[in-house]
């Protein structure tokens, strides 16, 4: 009974969809407003109905309710009820649903939120919003129905949700995932919306921002987490493997970093108004390619579900009917949008546009390295792959004069500025960003690794050069009036160098053994040495497995970790489960391999110096992100905008 | 040349130069990191490049598997069921690493039969099969029955 409750309700939502499209659309053409308004219940409509649908899957779920074939197939009897609640992602049905539950969520702020925008750009804004509603509620009904029934196995205790979902992360990860991803659909909107009306307001970028920045910061929690998860369930201790899945949320996360610097221009001077309009596209684009990478089955990995021809056909055609309408309406309207405006050659402004384009091409190389093996079998040319080492070669040197334009870009001014003046400026800070590294290294370290020593420079960069344009707006306003935005930025830019530094650092100078180990024995790893204490059996909930218990000890330290091998009763499936001893500096992860014979293990040590300060950095870019978005402006919007100089559009 | 114009070929310039840069590099990192996937089939003709990266995958042949008692070096054998490759590997095996399931590695090639992996693949879920290796078989299959036809 729930599980027609829920269908019929999406059935509903649907509808809604559907008429939040046509109604205001036609009201629109004949300019009636009691149609165009009438946007708003629809709106609220297709939310309350989603909402009801999704809870329904929910229920089904807690009910164990196996006559639900998702259910069956994503949970059993035996699994905590917590993992009941987010095995309803644990799937692609159930993750469409979500996706499409988020869509509402996004779209129902947008309803509640931009109230005193226009009501022309409002509206175009609901019904570009409703018409991707309808295509992915359509998509889930058409082809990937979660409340699809079996009545044959009735007796079934179901067949476990996918042993590797069953952390902690699974609760954070997906969702955080998809709220960036299908955040940026605002931003789309809000382009699309530009381009069909074919003006942009002189406050189309402020209205833009701040949604751009909340899908954002919830775009870089999401890939935060799903690293840091990644490092403790999947990954044998990487962090980033290059996986297509793992491109597939990065593309767009470098696309809407970039689109959050050029709205910041079109905010401020007006100008920028179609490159920042295209980045808009792309970057919910890049979603969208995301998920037909994932969910068309086209990719391999542990993210992809299922294959199902008729559902990467599906989304095949929506993602042309959508990236290819809304390129074409770009090129058809962008001249008009263009302003004569020139950028002074060496300004905050160009600084800006320069390190967008950096990022736009980082973009595109990871974009090539993620299809080009599709293209090759496509064409059948044969079967290959693109390894890690391909997106280190090309991505390395481009985040070069990225972080380089970070450190210079906030010390511009927005009017131009001339080298020769800002290198008087900065040159403490262009020294000591050489030396500091260097003495810490020779300090440190016994030999010094070339790679880790660039990336500490510009690390150092661009704290120094950070904390230097903090410190000069402190003395120039004092410390009440620096603003929100302004320490988020700080914030942000001091986040990426925190992640650079773990990143320079683990990669550098980690260490890794994979050792056969029977208890009673030790291995030496860093100056530690690493006790294989006893093993034990282990029985949870719904696994068995061995536990072994491990000592970790030198002068100053001493720690018990206890990693696990478990089997997972259903799918007969082995899950290793590693223990890492954790310190702000340095992680000794150990993971069990395989029982070899006479009581031995394969065992994997890892010594990981400041690994933890990858996700410490992306977890600053996340509060920098909120706390630019706690900015008042964003919320205050009675006053007309000052205008700048002179309208130019 | 005026001023203006000066700057915006100046500005074409420079865009072209970077374009061509990250071309460059892109084409260069493809063409070092890129690994071909060849079947045990195609290795035993000589297809394959020897003292190359490049990618092997089939069914981990029943009792195949064997151990060092020192160290973690472990050998077995994988097969498309016409031809067999013995693959040598020092390591952990992946948690789902089992006889009769397809395996994807990643290696060299020293000679027709035998391979050093640097990394063994096995993919997460039981029912999961490398397309690779999917393919593969299906074509072994196919040449097998070839002759008889």
């Amino acid at each position: 009974m729930i599980a027609e409750i829920g269908l019929f309700s999406l059935v509903l939502a649907l509808l809604f969809a559907i008429l939040l499209v046509a109604v205001p659309t036609w009201g629109l053409l004949v300019e009636k407003p009691r149609l165009i308004n009438a946007a708003r219940v629809y709106v609220c409509g297709q939310f309350l109905f989603v909402a009801i649908s999704y809870c329904c899957l929910t229920a089904c779920f807690l009910n164990d309710d196996f006559t639900v074939i998702y259910v069956l197939t994503n949970s059993s009897l035996t699994l905590p009820w917590f993992y009941k609640l987010c095995a309803v992602w644990g799937g692609h049905e159930g993750s469409m649903l979500l996706w499409v539950a988020i869509l509402s969520v996004w779209m129902l702020a947008v309803n509640f939120f931009s109230r005193e925008l226009e009501r022309a750009i409002r509206i175009r804004v609901l019904v570009v919003l409703g018409a991707l509603s309808v295509g992915f509620i359509l998509f889930l009904l058409a082809t990937s129905n979660p409340f699809l029934r079996q009545f044959q196995l009735l007796k079934s205790t179901g067949r476990d949700l996918n042993p590797l979902l069953q952390d902690p992360g699974f609760l954070f990860h997906p969702p955080m995932l998809y709220m960036g991803y299908v955040g940026f659909s605002v931003a789309f909107a809000f382009a699309i919306a530009a381009l069909w009306l074919g003006r942009v307001e002189a406050s189309w970028a402020k209205w833009t921002r701040p949604w751009t920045l909340a899908a954002w910061c919830c775009l870089t929690a999401g890939i935060t987490l799903g690293s840091w998860w990644a490092y403790r369930e999947l990954g044998w201790g990487g962090w980033w493997f290059w996986d297509p899945v793992e491109n597939a949320s990065f593309m767009p996360w470098l696309v809407g970093t970039a689109l959050l610097h050029s709205l910041m221009v079109s905010e401020k001077r007006q100008q920028l108004m179609a490159w920042t309009l295209l980045l808009a596209i792309s970057a919910f684009s890049l979603s969208l390619v995301g998920t037909f990478l994932v969910r068309s089955g086209v990719l391999t990995s542990v993210h992809a579900f299922a294959v199902d021809p008729s559902r990467g056909l599906y989304i095949l055609i929506f993602l042309l009917v959508v990236i290819g309408g809304s390129l074409l309406l770009f090129a058809a309207r962008a001249q008009t949008l263009q302003n004569q405006r020139r950028l002074a050659v060496v300004s905050r402004a160009s600084a800006l546009l320069l390190n967008s384009v950096f990022l736009g091409v980082a973009m595109l190389t990871v974009l090539m390295g993620t299809v080009y093996p599709l293209l090759i079998d496509g064409l059948g040319l044969g079967k290959l792959s693109v390894g890690a080492p391909y997106f280190n070669t090309v991505f390395i040197p481009l985040m070069i004069p990225v972080f380089i334009l970070m450190g210079v870009g906030v010390h511009l001014h927005w009017q131009g500025d001339s080298p020769r003046r800002l290198f008087a400026r900065l040159n403490k800070e262009i020294v000591l960003s050489f030396i500091l590294p260097a003495l810490l290294l020779m300090v440190l370290e016994k030999k010094i690794n070339a790679g880790v020593y660039l990336g500490l420079v510009l690390a150092a960069w661009v704290l120094l050069s950070s904390a230097r344009v903090f410190w000069t707006r402190v003395k120039q306003r004092g410390m009440r009036d620096i603003g929100p935005s302004f320490i988020g930025m700080v914030m942000a830019h001091c986040g990426m160098a925190v992640t650079m530094i773990g990143i320079a650092v683990s990669s550098g100078y980690g260490l890794q053994d994979d050792v056969k180990m029977a208890p009673g024995s030790h291995a030496m790893l860093a100056g530690y040495t690493i006790e294989f204490i006893s093993e034990s059996v282990l029985t949870g909930p719904n696994y068995h497995g061995s536990r072994a218990r491990f000592l970790i000890h030198n002068a100053h330290h001493h720690a018990e970790i206890f990693p696990e091998k478990r089997i997972y009763d259903v799918g007969q499936m082995a899950m290793t489960d590693s223990a890492i001893d954790v310190t702000p500096f340095r992680d000794i992860y150990i993971a069990l391999g395989e029982p070899l014979d006479d009581d031995a293990w394969s065992v994997r040590l890892y010594y990981k110096p400041f690994v933890r300060w990858i996700w410490g950095g992306g977890f600053l870019i996340v509060m920098g992100g909120l706390c630019a978005l706690s900015h008042r402006r964003y919320y205050t919007h009675k006053k007309p905008l000052p205008s700048l100089e002179a309208p130019t559009l | 040349m005026n001023a203006a114009r000066k700057k915006k070929l100046m500005m074409v310039l420079l865009i072209l130069g970077v374009i061509s840069v990250v071309t460059a590099l892109v084409l260069y990192a493809l063409r070092q990191n890129i690994s071909l996937f060849y079947s045990p089939t195609q290795i035993a003709r000589g297809e394959a490049p020897t003292y190359h990266a490049i990618r092997v995958g089939g069914m981990v042949v029943s009792g195949s598997v064997l151990r060092d008692a020192k160290d973690l070096s472990v050998h077995f054998a994988v097969t498309d069921y016409s031809h067999t490759l013995v693959i040598m590997y020092k390591g952990i095996l992946p948690d789902l690493f089992r006889e009769r399931q397809g395996i994807v590695a990643e290696g060299m090639l020293l000679d027709d039969h035998q391979f050093i992996a640097t990394s063994v693949l096995a993919k997460h879920d039981e029912n999961y099969m490398p397309p690779e290796v999917k393919d593969a078989l299906a074509r072994a299959e196919k040449e097998k029955v070839k002759p008889r036809l």
